[in-house]
Parts: C-alpha cells; sequence; structure tokens
C-alpha cells in the first residue's frame, strides 16, 4: 500500500476513512493534565446493528499501537482486523447478535486526536504541544462516543494490554455504565520493568536526529529509526523466549555461515528489523510517545487511596479476567492482583490463566482456551442481561 | 454428570442445605458440578475458588464464575459475611491448615457448609486394624505416599475442632456407604462408626 512519505504517517490523521465525531468548544474535554482539550475527535468503527433497548452493545479498547479497524480491514496497512477471528458475523463475538463499537484511542494517529492532528491554534501539527493523554482521559472520549449512540449501559468492555487498562478504567469509574467486564492480559497499574522498557523506546525515537524535538513534520521528516528500534525492543517483551527459540532458535537468516559483520546473521535480527520497518509505516512516533506514557501513568490503586479494591467499591459489573502463563510484560501476578481487589470488593469475577508459550500477544491469536473463556463469559453474561440467542 | 453424581451423594445433602437466590461461594469447586446444579435448582448467585487451571478454565467456558486460587492462601482476600453460604465440599481434608481455612469459611460466610470423608468409618478403622495398613477404599482411592488427602478427620474430630472455632453446629448429616442418610436419631459414636461421608452446617 502506498504511503506518503516524508509528511504526515498517513492520510487517515486529519480526515480519516473511518467515522469521526466530532466536539466543538461547546463539549471540550478535561484532562487529567489540567487543560481542556477542546477542539477534539473521535473516529471509530461499529459493526453489526444496535437493538430498540440499546442493551446490545460492546465496546472493544485497543492496544498500545492498535486502531478501531477491530473487525474490517485496515486501511493503512490492507491487513485484516486486529480481532478478526473473534469478532464478526457468527463468530464468537457475533455481530449479528451484538452492537459492536471500537474507536481510535485519544493521543492515537488513525483519526482521533493526537499529536500528529492539526492543532487549530496553529495550522500545524500538535506535536509535543499536546497534553499528556492519560488511560482515564481515552475512557472519557470513549464515554462520549457511547452517550452519542444514547448507550444508558454497555453490555461488554473489553480488550486487552492497554485495552485491557481502559477496561479497568471503564469498570472502575463508570461501573454503573458497565454490565461485564473483560480485561486481558493487563494490569491495574504498569510495573516498574515496563516503564522501564517503555523509556528506552522514547529514548530511541528522541535521540533519532530527524525527531527535531517532536517537530518532525515541519522539517519533512520522519524519525523513522528511532520508532523502529523502539518497536524492536518493545516487540520482544510482546513474544516470550521459548516462543523466540521455537521461531527462530540460532538459525540463519538466507546464510550457511556467519558472517563475521554486524549483517541481520540471525533470522531473529532479522525478523525484528522487519517488525521495526513496517511498524514505522504505520504509526506515528509522537503518537507512539503519548501512548506509552499513558499506560506508564496508570495506576488505579493510586487514584483510589492506594488500595485497589476501593477501585471497586460496590461494583455491579460481572468481571473475567485472562493471562497468559509466558506473558512476562503482564505477568499472572497482575491479573491475580486484580482478581483479589475484586474478591475483595465482593466483586462476581472469573479468572483464567492459559498456558501458552506464545508471550503477552497470545490475546491477538487465535488461542482456544482464551476462545473458549470469552464465549462462556459473554454467554452468561448475555443471559444474565436478558439478551436473546 | 450422572457418574459424578453417584458418586458425590453429598453435593445433593448440600444443595438441599441451600435456600433459593443465595449468594453462594464454592471452595474447591472442581468441576462446577455444585454450582450448576444450584444455579439451575436454586437460582443462586455462585462463585467459585478452585485450585486446578484446567477445571477453572472448563467452569468459566461453561459460564460460571469461577476463579483460579487456593483455600489455604486465598480466602483472606473476601470481605468479612461476603456470602450466604460458604461450601467446602471434600476438600477440607486436602488442606495444609484446616483450622485456618475452617476459620476463615466462617468469616467469610453467614454459614458455612462442609463436607468431608470420615476417617472414623469402620471400614477404615478395620483396615488398620487388621491389616495394619492406612487404608485405600473405593472412596479413598490413595496410597498414603500420593494422597492429596494431607489432614484426614473423623466426625468426633471435626465436631471438636468447631467447638474449639466457636461454631455451632446448626444441622449435621452423615451418609453411610450407599449413599443413605443415618438417622437423626442416632447417638455421635454410631454417626462416626458407620458414617462414610459427613455434612455439617455451621454457624459462628
Amino acid at each position: 500500500m502506498a504511503v506518503p512519505r516524508p509528511g504526515r504517517t498517513n492520510s487517515e490523521i486529519d480526515a480519516p476513512s473511518s467515522p469521526v465525531l466530532r466536539f466543538g468548544a461547546d463539549k471540550p474535554l478535561k484532562l487529567d493534565a489540567g487543560t481542556l482539550l477542546s477542539p477534539f475527535q473521535i473516529a471509530y468503527q461499529t459493526y453489526g446493528t444496535l437493538n430498540d433497548a440499546r442493551s446490545n452493545a460492546i465496546l472493544v479498547c485497543h492496544a498500545l499501537t492498535g486502531d478501531q479497524h477491530v473487525a474490517s480491514t485496515n486501511p493503512v496497512t490492507g491487513k485484516p482486523g486486529w480481532w478478526e477471528a473473534l469478532i464478526g458475523p457468527g463468530r464468537i463475538i457475533d455481530t449479528n447478535r451484538f452492537f459492536v463499537i471500537c474507536s481510535n484511542v485519544l493521543g492515537g494517529c488513525l483519526g482521533s486526536t493526537g499529536p500528529a492532528s492539526t492543532n487549530p491554534a496553529t495550522g500545524k501539527p500538535y506535536g509535543l504541544d499536546l497534553p499528556i493523554i492519560t488511560i482515564r482521559d481515552m475512557v472519557r472520549a470513549q464515554l462520549m462516543l457511547v452517550d452519542h449512540f444514547g448507550i444508558e449501559k454497555l453490555f461488554c468492555v473489553l480488550g486487552g494490554s492497554m485495552g485491557g487498562m481502559q477496561v479497568l478504567e471503564w469498570a472502575s469509574t463508570y461501573t454503573e455504565r458497565v454490565f461485564s467486564a473483560l480485561p486481558i492480559a493487563t494490569g491495574a497499574r504498569h510495573s516498574s520493568q515496563n516503564i522501564a522498557f517503555h523509556e528506552v523506546g522514547r529514548q530511541a525515537v528522541m535521540a533519532d536526529p530527524d525527531w527535531h524535538g517532536g517537530k518532525y513534520f515541519e522539517h519533512g521528516k520522519r524519525p523513522e529509526k528511532g520508532l523502529a528500534v523502539a518497536r524492536m525492543a518493545a516487540h520482544i517483551t510482546y513474544l516470550s523466549e521459548a516462543a523466540l527459540h521455537r521461531k527462530f532458535g540460532r538459525n540463519l537468516q538466507d546464510r550457511e555461515a556467519l558472517t563475521f559483520g554486524f549483517d541481520a546473521d540471525f533470522q531473529i535480527e532479522s525478523y525484528l528489523r522487519h517488525q521495526g520497518m513496517t511498524f514505522v509505516d504505520r504509526f506515528d512516533a509522537n503518537s507512539y510517545l503519548y501512548m506509552t506514557r499513558s499506560m506508564d501513568y496508570f495506576d488505579l490503586a493510586a487514584d483510589h487511596g492506594g488500595r485497589l479494591a476501593d477501585a471497586f467499591a460496590g461494583t455491579k459489573t460481572r468481571f473475567c479476567l485472562v493471562s497468559f502463563t509466558s506473558d512476562w510484560l503482564f505477568p499472572t501476578e497482575e491479573s491475580r492482583s486484580i482478581v483479589h481487589a475484586l474478591n475483595a470488593a465482593g466483586a462476581s469475577v472469573s479468572f483464567v490463566e492459559i498456558d501458552t508459550d506464545r508471550g503477552h500477544d497470545a490475546f491477538l491469536l487465535e488461542e482456544p482456551e482464551l476462545f473458549a473463556a470469552i464465549n462462556g463469559f459473554i454467554g452468561s453474561a448475555a443471559r444474565a442481561r436478558g439478551l436473546s440467542a | 454428570m450422572s457418574v459424578n453424581r453417584a458418586q458425590r451423594v453429598d453435593l445433593e445433602v448440600v444443595a438441599g442445605l441451600i435456600p433459593a437466590r443465595s449468594r453462594v461461594l464454592d471452595v474447591g469447586s472442581g468441576d462446577g458440578l455444585l454450582l450448576e446444579l444450584l444455579q439451575a435448582t436454586k437460582q443462586i448467585d455462585g462463585r467459585g475458588l478452585e485450585l486446578s487451571q484446567r477445571g477453572v478454565n472448563e467452569c468459566v467456558a461453561r459460564g460460571l464464575s469461577v476463579i483460579q486460587g487456593d483455600a489455604d492462601t486465598d480466602l483472606e482476600f473476601y470481605p468479612d459475611k461476603g456470602f450466604d453460604f460458604v461450601v467446602l465440599s471434600q476438600t477440607l481434608q486436602a488442606t495444609r491448615n484446616p483450622k485456618l481455612v475452617l476459620d476463615e469459611l466462617l468469616r467469610i460466610g453467614n454459614r458455612a457448609i462442609v463436607s468431608f470423608p470420615n476417617f472414623g468409618h469402620w471400614r477404615v478403622r478395620l483396615s488398620l486394624f487388621v491389616k495394619g495398613r492406612m487404608p485405600v477404599t473405593k472412596d479413598l482411592p490413595y496410597s498414603w505416599y500420593d494422597t492429596p488427602n494431607i489432614h484426614f478427620c473423623t466426625i468426633r474430630d471435626f465436631v471438636n475442632l468447631c467447638e474449639e472455632l466457636g461454631a455451632t453446629v446448626e444441622r449435621a448429616t452423615a451418609l453411610d456407604a450407599n449413599g443413605q442418610k443415618i438417622g437423626l436419631s442416632m447417638p455421635w459414636w454410631f454417626w462416626n462408626f458407620f458414617g462414610q461421608q459427613a455434612v455439617f452446617l455451621l454457624k459462628r
């Protein structure tokens, strides 16, 4: 797919192909950073039909570098939706039955207001002039989208990783708007190790001379090398040692012997370089800084006096948490501490740990036990909500 | 289901003690049989805690609200009197600290229901007395070296523990080898001798 370069990462930023909800000066968004964002816009996709009672809506929250194209072809990459195996007609989340909403998060780069968007005050891209966006800010913006549809209570909010953080934020701050919540491979806070990995990525971006203090568009450049390195480092954390060894081992890349140089001798090197290169074609470097920061700042317990159970006090929402044994970015213990907090809050909670070597990224893959758990949870929640099969 | 049901008559006794629409926590919920039975017949608000991850995943796939956890370590996270009933069926003898577990059940539930195999049953006594070997029976099929059941007790032992913890026995049922209830009028020693399993309803 042809990508305009240099210049904006893609043509999906200010006027995306997705439907867009624009909020003018009359509806500013109060950000955690203490400032008002106005005007701003949210790009989204929907699948299926909202029923008359408006009780069959499912909100999908995407991860760090995901987007709203959860079950439809991505206009930038031309690839299928990132959760098409799970969501669609006749799938586990059946769009003949449910109304599925997925929006690009605030701070993203696929149509919702982010650092690549044009700042109406200057006519230039925001760059670092955009205030820091938090997970809660993203959720506040999603709430405005949900309100736009006239949905009083979402049947389910689900998502993995950063999407899971949004699910937890929804279930904590707007529990009365959420009938069931399905946070996958996530945590109630970003760990020190995870902040560390994000910082490495950000420093790689900012060390690239083409970054220009965040004003790279104005210089007709993009910090591709820095962003690619950031992606390479991050990508390792999405996999597991066992899966890397299974897929690549010490296999050499298109050669019979070591070259005694710094070419990509090993398949894993070639693979990571490819991951880095394809990423810069679809993602804005500043947006990557903002997204990683939003996760670093997330600490649900800290928002509630240090006691996570208080984040869920009195909740009526039904929860199901899922973790993966080989996920070292969000290890099972992160989910378990949320489960304990939910127990303490007297919440209805299921918790499934899935045995797999596919690491953090397992949530994006066709993992039969994950799909079985989602199916069982959604099915029983739908019965409890009185939704017909 | 029918095979398991025949083996687990105690589940029906337990179910008989729980009124409709109660809030129930099943500790050691296994394959979710009791929760399913209670949801189908009593429309309860049920939760499960189960040690085996496989058991948990199967329960969740069937729509039950179950988490993976250990009765010995994970009960502390539940609030006081968060449930009408906390059930511990055929699990007490497999816990590391049965006294603490029972104490937690009485804290979390308005009532606790505990069922366990009676080590005072005459077959068990006979095996030890005559053969001098640790008993291996239909209901206790493990050898001493591979059994998960590390804290056996008799009905008498259990009644003593309840007294120690200040728990009142509101009801008790002993089942003989055929799964039949032993008459209420019988004295404790009779239950302790002929009861293969016991089900207690406790309150504190």
